[in-house]
């Protein structure tokens, strides 16, 4: 039998020889599709990052999630308040129209139209003035040290092709009858046009040859991607030699990868942090058996919890060493990281006993847990351990794990935060701590929008602060302090458990080098294909 | 005849309003689309704006309603996360799904009946035995594992067949076909196998019990006391009236073929109807599964009230009572 495999399989080899094989040709799959082509009608981070290579904005991220010039090739603070950025020359859009600042100016101006995802960002901007066809000056509200940061996603539109094809305001999910222009076609300054879409099938793209870069490591020509829901779907078809990339991986299938001929599995920190979260302003918890008060506003509660998971068993037992166990509700690849406070609580669980006991909770008590099973890396494995942690210091769980759809659904703002317990990840676009601050740190303020994701309330006057101290102060040394100030009273307090940084998990064919960035997004620009 | 068909078109009728009614029902509970078609950064406010303009926050009634209204006229209006009309994605999808649930039904049929006609002649041979015990395999191994163990097998280890998609399809139009390509014919081997193997043995089985009735019954006995030859009195005589409710039962299944190709179209990421509904349900794109939930009833009344008409049309006997 063996020999007729090799046979067989050496016949199909020569078979592959000998068909005319194009190099340059990147397949690859997600296990989603991008929803729309409109730049600006999502913001959300596997659409912007397809997109990514398709359109441009101002700034960039390298590999290394750095921040680089891209549209803009420099810039400088005037005032608090005001930019001076100098825009590239000799830009051209994929339909030969040039790149100037009213093409800046239209596409900020279509960020803020009705059916537009990206307003926040639009937001942040209160003018442009165009200075020459390269020299813009940006005004914002207040002092925003994170603008150039936030570019990165704001992508720039061509003004002319835009309002020649109807397509002046953002797609608009809303309006039934005409998602727009721009949802279907696409005509940007990236190094990838695309040729051919269809939604929820395949998108083709070519290399745009009037690319302003010359320098982008790539050498791919064409590219081919596919969503294919299934993992094992995936896997297969990584292994069987017929896609180059596929993401994400299930961890549980790297051995199969490491195993297998000409594939590897790619594996990093992701910028996404996992925690738990704890509802801490209601007078009654919900979903538990403690009635008449709350548990988890007693802060020994909440460090009997801290000292009660076993950060280091979820990792090795749940995700297979591959995460990296966090006592910060930030990644080290997010600006206001400090390794020196990433200290996690201590798994103790005679101390949580104690406390548990300390507290009038000697018994325990029953609570139920809110989880996704189809959001994050191995997401409910992650909760049940949780559960059966809690269980060895007497705190009975009711684990209540559901697709995202319906989990969102219950624990987010319009579901009323209805949750005592729950998991949630997040990665903070800005790659700033400000971001987290902002959705996660602060008291919930509906009209500041403040908390938005803070879904236990945990409140601290302080913090709540220092969140609109650090969207404004520009001395990067007093914003890190502040910064650190911030997560020193959120982990004294235990407004948070955090539990680790998820891994990217990618799988690739040898044949191709592509570097894997912390924020999970593909970047065909660092893709070259050996050959 | 007529009152008779139309009696049957009003029921009709009255089974699509009340499927979409009970699909409509169990809709609301699938989960918030909301979260899928923002960013994170989105203000609670513009999200419950999102919600109030969708008409999420309608009553139940009246939702259903514009549905309905919708629907009639063949519009189920925009897909919440590909943001494309259903309609268009429907119409793009229907020919990978009825390309393969065609070829799937003709393998089940053309492999399925000359097995069953021969375990029910030579019911002792070794090679009935072999018939029978693996079409046990193919009803209880399900359709997933099936899918996955071919890909394993010809896609990963011996690498002849491609494991996804429909390869390169030629569009004539309005319809899109993988049987003019090489690649497109190569892509449809596995997934028409997979496909195929339960109705396959549905179809063996059953031909087998009919005929085995058949060849008990007196007029074969007394065809055979004739001296007709056995070659006649089997493939002219007993498998002719085998055959009516082995048709019967095929057409029935090509609904179910059609609407468990989801199953199929998952392992094998086929751009066919199913596939777009599971990738649905995980965003709760509530227009898409409406639409398909709709559609997939709507093929199995067709097929029904078209099998119930020929019937009628078929036996004498059926048009003498039906009338009053």
């Amino acid at each position: 039998m063996k020999n007729i495999t090799t046979y067989l399989s050496t016949v199909a080899a020569v078979a592959m020889l000998a068909m005319p094989v194009s190099a340059e040709t990147f397949k690859y799959a997600y296990q989603g599709d991008a929803q729309g082509l409109d730049p600006h009608s999502l913001n959300e981070t596997f659409t912007l990052g397809l997109l990514g290579n398709v359109y441009e904005g101002l700034t960039k991220y390298d590999a290394d999630l750095q921040l680089q010039p891209a549209l803009a090739t420099s810039w400088e603070t005037t005032s608090p308040t005001t930019w001076k950025i100098a825009l590239r020359k000799g830009v051209k859009f994929h339909n030969g129209n040039n790149f100037n600042a009213d093409d800046v100016i239209f596409s900020w101006q279509r960020t803020l139209s009705e059916g537009s995802d990206q307003k926040v960002r639009g937001g942040m901007i209160t003018g442009i003035e165009k200075v020459d066809d390269h020299n813009i000056i940006v005004t914002t509200a207040g002092p925003l040290p994170v603008i150039m940061q936030e570019m990165t996603f704001l992508y720039i539109m061509d003004k002319e092709w835009s309002e020649a094809n109807g397509a002046a305001e953002s797609g608009n999910v809303k309006n039934a009858n005409d998602p727009g222009y721009a949802t279907s076609n696409s005509n940007g300054t990236g190094p990838f046009k695309i040729v051919e879409r269809q939604p929820g099938v395949r998108t083709i793209m070519e290399r745009f040859d009037g690319y302003w870069d010359t320098s982008i490591p790539s050498n791919v020509t064409r590219v081919e991607f596919t969503p294919v829901k299934e993992a094992a779907t995936r896997v297969a078809a990584l292994i069987s030699g017929q896609l180059d990339l596929v993401y994400p991986v299930p961890v549980q299938d790297w051995s199969r990868l490491d195993d297998a001929d000409g594939v590897r599995p790619l594996a990093g920190p992701e910028a996404r942090t996992i925690f738990l979260g704890m509802d801490q302003s209601r007078d009654e918890l919900l979903h538990s058996s403690v009635k008449g008060k709350n548990p988890f506003k007693d802060i020994r509660v909440r460090k009997a919890f801290a000292h009660a998971i076993n950060l280091d068993a979820i990792d090795q037992k749940v995700m297979r060493d591959a995460a990296t166990p966090t006592g910060l509700m930030i990644a080290p690849q997010i600006n206001g990281f400090s390794s020196a406070m990433n200290t996690p609580y201590a798994y103790d669980p005679a101390k949580s006993k104690a406390l548990l006991t300390e507290a009038g909770y000697g018994d325990g008590f029953t609570v139920t847990m809110d989880c996704p099973n189809n959001r994050y890396v191995n997401d409910e494995k992650i909760c049940q351990a949780v559960t059966s942690l809690l269980a060895k210091v007497g705190i009975t769980v009711d684990l209540l794990a559901q697709p995202k759809a319906k989990y969102f659904g219950k624990v987010l703002a319009q579901g009323g935060y209805d949750t005592s317990f729950y998991l949630l990840g997040w990665t903070p676009g800005s790659i700033d701590a400000h971001n987290v601050y902002q959705n996660l740190l602060s008291c919930q303020n509906e009209d500041a929008k403040l908390g938005a994701f803070n879904l236990g309330n945990y409140c601290n006057e302080r913090v709540t602060e220092i969140t609109s101290l650090i969207g404004s102060e520009t001395d990067q040394a007093k914003r890190q302090a502040l910064i650190e100030e911030g997560f020193k009273l959120v982990q004294d307090e235990v407004g948070y458990l955090p539990l680790h940084q998820q891994p990217l998990s990618w799988g690739a064919s040898d044949s191709v080098t592509v570097s894997q960035r912390a924020d999970n997004v593909l970047d065909i620009r660092n893709v070259v294909i050996n050959k | 005849m007529l009152t008779f068909i139309a009696k049957r078109m009003i029921q009709s009728v009255l089974v699509m309003i009340a499927v979409g009614l009970i699909t409509f029902a169990l809709l609301r509970f699938v989960g918030d689309p909301i979260s899928n078609m923002v960013g994170q950064d989105t203000s609670t406010a513009e999200r419950e704006q999102l919600k109030e303009d969708l008409g999420l926050n309608d009553p139940f009634v009246i939702q259903f309603a514009n549905f309905a209204k919708n629907a009639v006229k063949g519009e189920f209006g925009l897909s919440y996360t590909l943001r494309v009309p259903v309609s268009q994605l429907l119409s793009e999808r229907i020919p990978a799904t009825l390309e393969l649930s065609i070829l799937s039904a003709m393998l089940a049929l053309f492999i399925g009946m000359p097995m069953g006609i021969y375990t029910a002649i030579h019911k002792d041979s070794w090679l009935t035995k072999l018939f029978l015990s693996s079409s046990l395999v193919g009803v209880s191994l399900p359709t997933f594992l099936i899918g996955i163990l071919l890909i394993l097998l010809f896609g990963v280890v011996f690498r002849w067949l491609p494991t996804f998609g429909r390869g390169e399809v030629v569009d004539l139009g309005w319809w899109s076909t993988g049987l003019l390509t090489w690649s497109g014919i190569k892509s449809l081997i596995l997934p028409t196998i997979t496909l195929a193997i339960f109705q396959l043995t549905l179809i063996m089985r059953l031909v087998r019990a009919e005929m085995l009735e058949v060849l008990r019954t007196d007029y074969i006995k007394f065809g055979r006391a004739r001296g007709l030859s056995m070659k006649s009195i089997h493939y002219r005589h007993a498998l002719k009236n085998t055959l009516i409710p082995v048709i019967t039962i095929t057409g029935l299944q090509l609904g179910s073929i059609i609407a468990f190709a989801l199953i199929t179209e998952s392992v094998f990421q086929w751009p066919g109807m199913g596939l777009l509904f599971i990738q649905a349900i995980g965003n709760a794109d509530v227009p898409i599964m409406a639409a398909y939930l709709v559609l997939i009833a709507f093929i199995f009344v067709a097929i029904n009230l078209l099998v119930d008409i020929l019937y009628v049309v078929l036996d004498p006997r059926l048009r003498t009572t039906v009338g009053d």
